[in-house]
């Protein structure tokens, strides 16, 4: 190749080069380059797993597990992202609001579905009043949504700190095992509600385990979403964040809808957490939803999103790529290398995903040429 | 001293194979006022950035002509140059530093200086400034343009008209400057401040300075200046001295606007639309949008008539349609067939049957990456929960969105308005604009009108297509009776569809004309001047 040659016309060469290079760049174009990275690495960890006889099956199972954990939690930020207020970096105060209401559930001694059902009501409803509250407040720093996020659902971690350690509870499995008072680090689902949804109608095939129930809320709760998308406050919802102006001279309030948007956006976060922590088996409280919000900003953005657009197809086809590249680096890497490099591997794909959005406001797909 | 401190011969320049200057001669004698005046477009802002050598036209392929300053041919290569060589601007909008005091400002970037010993060492950035010269320099300049304030006082809280002063004062205090050019100078000043900026116009070009002074306002360009050069669509139509007989308003304004206007011969209304049948009035309306301020107009329009709404760029004809849709800050009353219309709330302005066409098409009349579907049938199910069907049983349901019926009206509207894209699922970013227009045109009539309003609707559009987007208006207009109010800075295309025109300047109505009314009363309604009927049975229009 001719390094000085950016004045001369690289040579088109033969029709089938040219045929093939504008596939690869309209291949490219319509993945997107961090889906194209994500899912080689992903394919690549299975291809290596397989060659070090890992059990495949394992592989698939977890990392089907850890997707449906984490989908719901991802499918907050398609709300969020289309109402105009970009990624849910406030997530924390949704999963606040779920952890708020699994612990009142399990006070006043629900358990099983029941408890399960009730945390999530419970936790929807005081999310979506919190995300209202928070989407009110967002509307006074427009423009820095982010990075004002990012510090209220840090100050709101903090501050329930403090409150789990004051709040009245009295059921001994919530409280600490010596004092009397303030509730425990880590609270243990087995014996009410953990991996309800994940045993429900589940089945083997060939050493796959599949969580029938746990699949099922989370497409559910997708395709209800989808279902939001087709009415006319759905439609607004979504141009108000696409076009603010436009938006505005087609009488839409975009105000509203922002608030309408985080609102949402907050309860699905809310519930989220509740099926993160049945399919985990415990409630983990005090910093615990510190960070969380970053992985679910990862993933909807490698699945396609941009902080201005997003579907709940990126929201699910991100967490699968992320969840997957998770569940398998740990196996693989530990048989490779004989450590576990799974967390740093996280960091670093979380945190790239978070600065790739920040720098670039339009994804893959939507670049234009 | 030389002949000419400026000439410019046979100036030509392309945009992107559009013409817009062709063949342009300016002379400029030392100590003269030469004053320009011309329609948006007409060419005059073109001319200057050529003669101060603006990035934007070596850009875009350069000119053509000569340009000679003091009688050495130059072409300056950037602004830097021309100001350098004693050419200076007083720009329309304010170049002036707010948190700067006045002096500061008029010194800007040539402060005089002081040695200090700390520079003997570390050489000349080390200079202390002469503050004491900076203000005797300053007062100097001030009292030049007339302008008795204290100069150290920070620019920000001036009333707008003392920054033009300021500016001014910047540009007399430059030494060495030979030709000062000002860009439309008045524009935002009181009749007091004009009167004492001509004044200070006059002191200046007495001390040899010629001065090239670009206005809209006809009676000042008349009053001030020594010469007078009139362009129209690129060209020079008339140069003549300011005390030659042919030199009036009147003729001035002619000249500036006349252009054939072609009057197709649209069809035939049964009846004409006429003062007892009001569909919409428009009373004391203020509008806040920036750069179009509309300070108080009062307008009724006819039913089923195409009222145009004319003037040149910045005087406020498109804060209108802006402020009675509720996109801008609005004040006043619309009225409606008897209901008056809530302002600054654009739902209730469709819900009251009314729909826009901005002239922000990319931003505001479009979502540039959803489909041709999508944006033609996206308002009527916001506001009129059109395209919808239920889903669930019985009374248990919600309303979605019905992809069937959006298609078949948007396949519809392909049709009818014979939009050119290749499917109603394209985007309309990769639409041409008279096509994107047409989406627009779509979805205003999903909204079934009585009233669309129309914002420069061939702003932006080939020729050709302009003339297809206002035949189409016409359409709408003659065969569903829908009222139209369109607004367009191109005079020759309100006067080829209008039933009636109100010309707007400084925000205010001037006049309402009819289509055929002569060249001269246009051209002086849009220089704020309203012809008196003495005036015009004076110098008849026949020519």
């Amino acid at each position: 190749m001719n390094l000085h040659g950016d004045r001369q016309q690289v040579d088109p060469g033969n029709p089938m080069l040219r045929t093939g290079l504008r596939m690869i760049s309209r291949i490219l174009n319509a993945v997107g380059l961090p889906r194209l990275i994500v899912g080689g690495f992903v394919v690549a960890l299975f291809v290596l797993g397989r060659i070090m006889d890992l059990p495949l099956q394992n592989l698939l199972t977890n990392s089907i597990s850890r997707f449906g954990m984490n989908a719901v939690m991802v499918l907050a930020m398609v709300p969020a992202i289309q109402c105009g207020i970009g990624p849910n970096f406030g997530l924390p105060i949704g999963l606040l609001a779920g952890l708020i209401g699994m612990v009142s559930a399990l006070e006043l001694g629900f358990s099983g579905f029941q408890g399960l059902m009730l945390s999530m009501a419970m936790g929807a409803g005081l999310g979506a009043l919190l995300g209202i509250g928070y989407g009110l407040f967002l509307n006074r720093v427009k423009g820095q949504e982010m990075m004002v996020g990012t510090y209220a659902g840090f100050a709101a971690v903090s501050l329930m700190c403090i409150s789990w350690l004051m709040l009245p509870f009295k059921n001994p499995e919530l409280i600490w095992v010596l004092g009397g008072k303030g509730l425990r680090m880590t609270i243990s689902l087995s014996d009410s509600f953990g991996h309800v949804l994940d045993k429900l109608l589940s089945f083997k095939i060939g050493g796959l385990v599949i969580p029938t129930g746990l699949l099922g809320v989370v497409f559910a709760l997708a395709a209800a979403y989808k279902l939001f998308e087709m009415t006319k406050l759905g439609m607004a919802m979504n141009l108000a964040g696409q076009n603010e102006r436009f938006a505005r001279a087609a009488g839409i309030d975009c105000d509203r809808m922002r608030v309408v948007g985080s609102g949402i956006s907050t309860a699905l976060g809310a519930i989220g957490i509740v099926v993160y922590a049945q399919s985990y088996g415990f409630i983990q409280l005090y910093t615990a939803p510190l960070l969380m919000a970053f992985p679910a900003v990862a993933s909807v953005l490698i699945g396609g999103a941009t902080p201005k657009e997003a579907s709940v197809s990126n929201a699910l086809i991100g967490t699968l790529l992320f969840q997957s590249l998770l569940a398998t680096t740990v196996p693989v890497a530990q048989s490779v290398i004989g450590g576990d490099i799974s967390e740093i591997v996280r960091l670093i794909v979380s945190n790239g995903m978070v600065l790739y959005a920040l720098t670039r406001g339009r994804g893959g797909d939507a670049a234009d040429g | 001293m030389c002949g000419y401190v400026l000439e410019m011969y046979g100036i030509t320049k392309d945009y992107y194979g559009n013409r817009v200057l062709n063949d342009v001669i300016l002379k400029v004698r030392p100590g003269e006022i030469h004053g320009i005046v011309g329609e948006n477009g007409a060419g005059k802002s073109t001319l200057m950035n050529i003669l101060f050598g603006m990035p934007v036209i070596y850009n875009t392929g350069g000119f053509q002509g000569k340009i000679r300053f003091c009688g050495v041919e130059t072409a300056f290569a950037s602004p830097r140059q021309a100001l350098e060589s004693g050419i200076g601007m007083v720009h329309q909008e304010f170049m002036l530093i707010p948190g700067f005091t006045v002096a500061e400002n008029i010194k800007l970037n040539r402060e005089p200086l002081k040695s200090t010993w700390l520079a003997k060492l570390a050489g000349g950035r080390m200079n202390r400034l002469d503050w004491p010269k900076i203000i005797s320099d300053s007062k100097a300049a001030l009292n030049t343009v007339g302008l008795g304030i204290d100069e150290m006082l920070p620019v920000a809280g001036l009333p707008v008209g003392y920054m033009q002063f300021v500016e001014i004062a910047r540009e007399v205090d430059k030494q060495g400057v030979k030709l000062l050019v000002f860009d439309e100078p008045t524009a935002l000043l009181t009749e007091a401040e004009s009167e004492q900026l001509m004044s200070s116009v006059r002191k200046i070009s007495d001390s040899g300075v010629a001065v090239i002074f670009i206005s809209h306002r006809l009676d000042e360009v008349l009053r001030l200046c020594d010469k007078i050069t009139v362009m129209r669509d690129g060209e020079v139509v008339a140069s003549m001295g300011a005390s030659d007989p042919g030199a009036t308003i009147h003729r001035i304004a002619e000249l500036m606007v006349g252009r054939e206007v072609v009057r197709p011969s649209y069809p035939k209304r049964t009846t004409d639309p006429g003062d007892d049948d009001i569909i919409l009035s428009i009373q004391d309306l203020m509008v806040d949008m920036p750069g179009e301020e509309v300070h108080g107009i009062t307008l009724s329009v006819r039913r089923g008539e195409i009222l145009g709404i004319g003037g040149l760029a910045g005087q406020g004809k498109i804060g209108i349609s802006n402020g009675v849709m509720g996109v801008y800050p609005a004040q006043g009353r619309v009225i409606k067939d008897g209901t008056e219309i809530p302002l600054n709330n654009p739902a209730e302005a469709y819900r009251q049957k009314l729909a826009f066409l901005s002239e922000d098409r990319k931003n505001v009349g479009l979502i540039l990456d959803r489909s041709v579907e999508n944006n033609i049938t996206v308002a009527a199910t916001l506001v009129k929960s059109m395209f919808q069907k239920t889903l669930g049983i019985g009374r248990m349901g919600i309303r979605i969105r019905d992809k069937k019926s959006a298609r078949k009206f948007s396949e519809e509207m392909i049709r009818d308005l014979d939009i050119r894209c290749t499917g109603p699922s394209q985007l309309v970013r990769r639409l041409s604009g008279g096509n994107q227009q047409k989406v627009c045109i779509a979805r205003a009539l999903a909204l079934e009108p009585e009233i669309l309003l129309v914002s420069e609707p061939t702003r932006g559009i080939d020729v050709g297509a302009k003339q297809r987007i206002l035949d189409l208006l016409v359409n709408l207009n003659r065969e569903k009776g829908m009222t139209i109010i369109l607004t367009s800075s191109e005079l020759a295309e309100l006067r080829q569809v209008c039933d009636r025109i109100a010309v707007i300047y400084g925000g205010r109505l001037v006049d309402i004309l009819s289509p055929d009314d002569s060249n001269a009363r246009f051209g002086m309604a849009m220089s704020g001047r309203r012809a008196e009927a003495s005036e015009l049975t004076r110098r008849p229009t026949a020519s």
